[in-house]
């Protein structure tokens, strides 16, 4: 199982956590995005072989985080909070 | 074979403390200390089991865990299925049965299938009960199959423990490898755990020759463990370290043998090292599978630890040097010993009194139920009973494996090695191809170095040292007779040859073609020499060949250790009212509704559920209903940009809302679904509270939390979800006012003060209380929401005070039907993963909202727009009708066959109206009022008229009543 590092509460149990999508997925605001751009938003996902950078949820505290993780050794690079609140 | 026990002797044994248990129905004795192989091998059992597949005749190979054959069905204090009887220990009154074997492993009657061998090779099944269809061959063949039988009517009465633990340095294996690195950790200042899935640490030190720091190696292993204990470190025997997890979290399983369940521990070391030992493999020649023929090494372990010599006339047969010891133990033991060694020379002295051959193989055994001679493959013959078997060791690398680690091939050695290291993780001893008490010790030594220096010295060995000589003796391809590479699954050098040539050549899909190295023991016996031989049939090496991939658990885990306290109600628990058992009291018949437990009705255990939920129904519409609406979300925003943010997450504006108002409206996914709806309350300026649907409170919670730290910042919002704080009673129905009124809530209760969707403040015995004008029955209602500790008094008042009025208790059951009457939605059920709101008849927003909100841009898209959506309407059914089913569909016919053209989401018999009612998802259904459909349900076909959701009090005058 897991350790991922809550920059809130410390390294927990990756059962504590949820997947919350990739981190810079920027949401395109306004009715006349174009909807290509948008469906890319809503389900284009980059799933890499290696380094990936997403964001998780502590359940627990509900922390939302950035974390970079190595999809293949399952190795955590790095952990951080949202920085007060710009979509990261 | 006559296996005895000697008169002497047996380090495990305890004389003075006799035990019987029962095998197959026979009575065995056995001492304190025995396992149950060892036990059965002093009686002289030979066969304890019949093969998986040709059920023949097999005896006791091993002493440990890579036991293929022994296994037994355990029952008395505790059924477990597949017990390996060289690893359990023998219990006074235990009953014990061979597995695979009817009615025993000696008379078993399905024993005739082994004259039939060469009919059924691998894959025999597949290519065989393919036509007319495998299904109707499938139940006997699955009755024959298997091996242990699980009682299905046992039941645990206690559950597993389960611990969470965390050490500096996790050892496991209790060998000379684990105590010296344990003790070598400790003297570091570090916090260490032992574990051993022996009863007794030790390892091979149990029962092999050696002298460490001048003292028996036994007397050695005892003062290590004294000392670890005595230092406050933790020493876990009979502990099976199964499996490595990600990050190296450790599984073990932990057994007690005192009528408890096992423990499950989930240890979080920083530092683990493996000193797993290795496994002994037998050697291949034809009917290598008869009882009496035994891992050279198992039959040093039952001599020494147990007293319990395997035969009389006993021949080992090696190729590596480890045997020898063997051959001098046996025959200072008493027995008549011929060693066979393939090597000519290279081999430790002579052992004396051996009559040793050299340069030759065992060509095959023979005998009827037990081995009774061999054949050289110069032809010689030899009379043995026992023949004890050393085809060279594997390294026990599984765990190694589990984190990642890759294996390197050592030819010298004959076996896979771990290769590059693996983080945190260290392999010591004959896990990693160390031989001799020197190189055990120096690998343990480099195995902690890293945890810096420490205040112990390095044990020394000071005795005879063991070496490693040793040449290969893999199985070979056309090799005459049945030469058995795994046991357990009965499959020989003929079936690995049959996989080779029909091209299943990876050792993946070797495994999966022949079931090498499947089932209880995952061949750790039998997969080296299973790859080994593929290597010869292919030309390749057998690193090229590979190994399949390791997973854990090592050896089986009960089911029950895993699932710890989680069973039964624990199994997922349901959350609780505040005022549970004053509805039980009141006759509430309770259910699980999105994970809540809630009264379904008040008409008691027994009662005519339907009759009782009809009754509140039509009660409630004739003057008061009292209901318990305590789960529904009560999530507050608060702060400056409150009105910004609740803008933002709902489809409807909110920020115009005043405060002491509320406003009905949804919440979409950014896909454009609608994903809650609920009502709104303001509070204040900065002060909303979300009203969201009972099942969906963690969910809306998420999501609030998701939007203020992506995209508001922490600062200007704070959510707070105060549901399970505050209980909520409503109070509902044209005499609701009335009823309130003589309670006494300190507020004016006037149209003027508290108007239909308007939210004031009251006080109730000194405590707060909100009350809203709220309604999901659409009659007049109030819901009070008050401290939850505090509500029980107040719904007593309120249930008093109904009296007058003739008041209901009514369960969600009655809810359902009035909200239906009504045409009101609950989401997931009404409305599906498709649903817009704009389907559900909320079109405003849509066409005029000009601010960003969740899910907007998808409201706009070629789908969200297509003129054939289903649209939520009311279902009426022609007078007489029954109501329609749930899930039924609406049909149109077209090209001859049946399309649907949307579904029935609820339906109830109303009865206040005296007719069924029901809503559905229909095509362009808003626009198809008064239009009669065919509905279909399980061929079945009726009619119903399309109508406005809403069947009761159209105009909403009830709401003001
Ligand atoms: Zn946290």
């Amino acid at each position: 199982m897991q350790l991922f590092p809550c920059p809130f509460c410390g390294p927990r149990d990756e059962t504590e956590f949820h997947y919350g999508g990739d981190a810079g997925n920027a949401r395109p605001d306004g009715a006349d995005v174009p909807v290509d751009r948008w469906t890319n938003y809503l389900y284009l996902r980059s799933n890499p072989k290696g380094a990936a950078r997403e964001v998780w949820v502590h359940m627990n505290c509900g922390e939302f985080f950035v974390m970079e993780r190595d999809t293949l050794t399952h190795k955590v690079l790095s952990s951080a909070d949202l920085g007060g609140g710009h979509a990261a | 074979m006559t296996a005895s026990r000697l008169t002497r002797g047996g380090s495990a044994i305890d004389r003075t403390r006799p035990i019987r248990f029962s095998f197959d129905g026979a009575t065995v004795e056995g001492f304190a200390g025995d396992t149950i192989a060892s036990a059965l091998l002093a009686n002289d059992v030979a066969i304890v089991g019949r093969s998986f597949k040709y059920h023949r005749p097999r005896g006791i190979w091993g002493a440990g865990v890579e036991e293929p054959n022994a296994l037994v069905d355990i029952s008395g204090e505790r059924t477990t299925p597949n017990t390996r009887a060289t690893t359990e220990p023998a219990r006074e009154g235990l009953e014990t049965r061979s597995v695979n074997a009817t009615p025993s492993a000696l008379a078993d009657r399905n024993a005739f299938l082994d004259r039939f061998a060469r009919f059924i090779p691998a894959a025999f099944y597949y290519k065989t009960f393919m036509w007319p269809d495998w299904h109707m061959f499938e139940p006997r063949i699955r009755a024959m199959a298997g091996l242990g039988k699980v009682d299905a009517g046992w039941t645990s009465p206690d559950t597993a423990d389960q611990v969470n633990h965390h050490c500096d340095v996790l050892v496991v294996g209790a060998g000379p490898a684990g105590l010296a690195a344990a003790r070598l950790a400790a003297g570091a200042g570090l916090s260490v755990t032992l574990v051993d899935d022996q009863q007794r640490p030790g390892g091979s030190l149990g029962h092999r020759d050696g002298e460490i720091d001048g003292r028996p190696a036994s007397v050695w292993a005892e003062e290590t463990v004294a000392a670890l204990v005595a230092d406050g470190h933790k020493v876990l025997p009979s502990t099976t370290a199964f499996g490595i997890y990600d990050h190296n979290l450790v599984g073990l399983n932990q057994r007690h043998f005192d009528g408890r369940p096992d423990t499950l521990w989930r240890v979080r070391p920083r530092r683990i090292v493996l000193a797993t030992g290795a496994i002994e493999r037998p050697l291949p020649f034809a009917n290598n599978d008869l009882p009496g023929i035994l891992s050279a090494d198992a039959g040093l372990s039952y001599l020494k630890r147990h007293a319990v010599l395997a035969g009389r006339r006993i021949v080992v047969a090696t190729n590596n040097d480890s045997a020898y010891e063997v051959a001098q133990a046996v025959v200072e033991a008493g027995a008549d010993v011929t060693l066979v060694d393939i090597r000519r020379d290279g081999a430790p002295a002579l052992p004396a009194k051996v009559r040793t051959i050299k340069g030759r193989a065992l060509a095959s055994a023979s005998g009827r139920l037990r081995v009774e001679g061999v054949t050289l493959d110069d032809g010689t013959k030899l009379e043995a009973d026992c023949v004890l078997v050393s085809g060279g060791w594997t390294p026990t690398i599984h765990l190694f494996c589990h984190a990642k680690g890759k294996l390197a091939w050592s030819e010298a050695r004959a076996a896979f090695l771990p290769g590059d290291p693996v983080d945190g993780i260290a392999v010591a001893g004959a896990a990693a191809g160390a031989v001799s008490l020197s190189d055990v010790f120096a690998s343990a030594e480099k195995a902690i170095a890293a945890s810096g220096p420490t205040k112990v010295t390095v044990p020394r060995s000071t005795g005879p040292e063991a070496t490693g000589g040793i040449s290969a003796a893999w199985p070979k391809p056309g090799s005459k007779g049945r030469i058995w590479i795994d046991y357990q699954n009965d499959v020989t050098v003929k079936d690995v040859e049959l996989a080779a040539r029909e091209n299943f050549v990876s050792v993946e899909h070797l495994k999966r073609y022949t079931t090498l190295g499947m089932a209880t023991d995952q061949g750790k016996t039998s997969n080296l020499p299973g790859l080994a031989l593929m290597a010869g049939i292919t030309g390749r090496t057998v690193p090229e060949v590979g190994t399949t991939t390791y997973r854990p658990p090592f050896t089986p885990v009960p089911l029950a250790s895993f699932a710890g306290a989680r069973a039964g109600a624990l199994m997922a628990p349901v959350r609780r009212l505040p005022l549970e058992n004053v509805h039980r009291e009141s006759g509430a018949v309770f259910q699980e509704y999105g994970g809540w437990l809630r009264p379904a009705h008040y008409g008691g255990a027994g009662a005519d559920a339907d009759r009782s939920i009809a009754d509140e129904a039509r009660r409630a519409r004739q003057s008061v209903a009292l209901f318990d609406g305590s789960t529904l979300g009560k999530i507050e925003v608060i702060g400056p940009k409150a009105a910004e943010f609740v803008d933002f997450l709902y489809y409807n504006t909110m920020s115009t809302l005043k405060p002491g108002r509320c406003r009905y409206g949804f919440m979409l996914s950014e896909n454009g679904v609608v994903f809650d709806d609920g009502v709104l309350v303001r509070l204040d300026e900065h002060r909303f509270v979300v009203s969201c649907s009972s099942s969906h409170v963690a969910a809306v919670h998420a999501r609030l939390e998701e939007w203020r730290q992506d995209r508001f910042g922490r600062e200007a919002i704070y959510i707070h979800n105060a549901t399970s704080e505050m209980a909520t009673l409503t109070v509902s129905g044209p005499n609701a006012r009335k009823l309130l009124e003589t309670v006494g809530l300190g507020l004016s209760l006037d149209e003027a003060d508290l108007p239909h969707m308007a939210v004031s403040h009251g006080t109730y015995a000194g405590d707060e209380v909100r009350i809203a004008r709220v309604s999901f029955t659409g009659d007049r209602s109030y819901e009070i929401s008050i401290r939850a500790d505090r509500a029980e008094p107040l719904w007593a008042h309120l249930r008093e005070a109904g009296k007058a009025f003739d008041a209901v208790l009514i369960g969600l059951e009655a809810l359902m039907i009035l909200r239906a009457e009504k045409g009101f939605i609950v989401i997931g059920k009404d409305t599906d993963g498709t649903t817009l709101p704009h389907d559900l008849g909320s079109e405003g927003p849509r066409a005029k909202r000009q601010t960003e909100y969740v899910g907007r841009r998808s409201l706009f898209t070629q789908e969200a727009s297509r003129n054939n959506r289903l649209q939520l309407v009311g279902l009426t059914v022609p007078s007489g009708e029954p109501p329609l089913a749930t899930g039924a569909h609406g049909i149109k016919r077209g090209d001859g066959r049946l399309h649907s053209q949307g579904f029935v989401t609820s339906s109830y018999q109303s009865p206040t109206l005296g007719r069924p009612i029901a809503l559905g998802l229909i095509e362009r259904g808003a626009a198809r009022h008064g239009e009669t459909i065919e509905i279909q349900h399980l061929g079945k076909i009726s009619s119903a008229t399309i109508a406005a959701p809403c069947a009761f009090d159209q105009a909403g005058d009830r709401l003001h009543a």
